[in-house]
């Protein structure tokens, strides 16, 4: 069952955590998802600048600045990978990633910061227009069967594709 | 509280098991887009199909809600490929993000960062987008089983074989 990382089975991972989401959806009615956390701690943080602003966003107002279950559900998940890492000893303080550092050099950490950064304002973007990210369409709407989630699906892993073949065109 | 302190638990759980999975990092993103190791496909696969087996048997003692997204193909289609451009240069998604800086990778702290600017961008043009994009091709909350007209435990089978299939050619190829 052991990888040779160290890790587990990824089946095995994988099904354990089809469990833990049929468990979460009897006990506490709610699935995974993460996007929408994003939104809130974005008008928790504008709030503070301009609480009258975010008061008139409509979007704020329909998803509202607030913490809830799927905040909290983030929080573990920072805290459950800390607890795996750490146990493991395969916690590793890394700025760049091996393949991103392979492909650009050990002195890209300006270039990583703004690609990680613009990168991560575009996916979020798209994830709210798509009302969700791999885990809320991905894992939580195709075991769900619903339309969107299959759709969305295909369509998150299409423009990856594309990127990562951009990114790392010729290798 | 308790629904706050379920969501911490269930969070917990879910990243100690994508932390074990090995699909927080980088480079396992990365190469799942670039078609060379499969881990992060499996993973999903495996959820979705002990997911839905587990859902569904909930379901028909009427145990568990279902909570369906609405499909609207020009939100799903046009958000989908822009969030996968975005997850091809990030190479984390919203949730592995954190688990990721978890687990020391803390380059996400970029992503993280740039996530909630772009979240304020969204609320931002939220209402033009109500107007246009979100309003094409409409189909409400609709499932698989109402589309096909078919028994919902059909289609489990079905995914349940097809991604079986899938992991043993995964396995016959290395991926």
């Amino acid at each position: 069952m052991q990888q040779r990382d160290g890790g587990w089975n990824p089946y095995l991972a994988g099904g354990l955590a089809g469990l833990v989401s049929v468990l979460s959806a009897w006990y506490s009615g709610m699935f995974f998802g993460a996007s929408t956390t994003f939104v809130r701690a974005a008008g928790l943080i504008e709030r503070l600048f301009m609480p009258e602003r975010v008061a008139q966003l409509e979007y704020f107002v329909k998803t509202t600045p607030k913490i809830d279950w799927q905040w909290m559900f983030l929080v573990g998940i920072l805290l459950g990978a800390l607890l795996s890492a750490v146990t493991s000893r395969s916690f590793r303080w890394q700025a760049l990633p091996d393949m991103w550092q392979e492909r650009f050099g050990a002195n890209s950490r300006a270039l990583r910061a703004v690609a990680a950064f613009c990168g991560g304002v575009v996916l979020i973007f798209g994830a709210r227009l798509a009302d969700g990210c791999p885990s809320g369409h991905g894992l939580s709407g195709t075991m769900q069967l619903a339309v969107s989630g299959y759709i969305s699906l295909v369509c998150f892993f299409a423009g990856g594709l594309l990127m990562a073949r951009l990114i790392y065109r010729g290798r | 509280m308790k629904l706050l302190l379920s969501g911490l638990v269930t969070g917990l759980l879910f990243g100690f098991l994508l932390q074990k999975g090995r699909v927080l990092r980088y480079d396992k993103q990365l190469a799942a887009l670039r078609l060379q190791d499969m881990t992060i496909v499996k993973f999903m696969l495996s959820t979705v199909v002990v997911g839905m087996v587990g859902l569904f048997l909930l379901y028909d003692q009427e145990l568990v809600k279902l909570s369906i997204k609405p499909t609207i193909l020009g939100a799903n289609i046009v958000g989908g490929l822009i969030f996968g451009i975005g997850w091809g240069l990030v190479g984390y998604c919203p949730g592995t993000s954190l688990g990721a800086l978890g687990e020391g990778r803390w380059d996400a702290l970029w992503a993280i960062a740039g996530m909630v600017a772009g979240a304020g961008l969204f609320a931002e043009v939220y209402p033009l987008l109500t107007r246009t994009l979100l309003t094409w091709g409409d189909y409400g909350k609709i499932t698989l089983p109402q589309v096909l007209g078919v028994n919902h435990w059909l289609l489990v089978v079905i995914f349940g074989l097809g991604a079986l299939a899938l992991f043993r050619w995964f396995e016959k190829k290395g991926l």
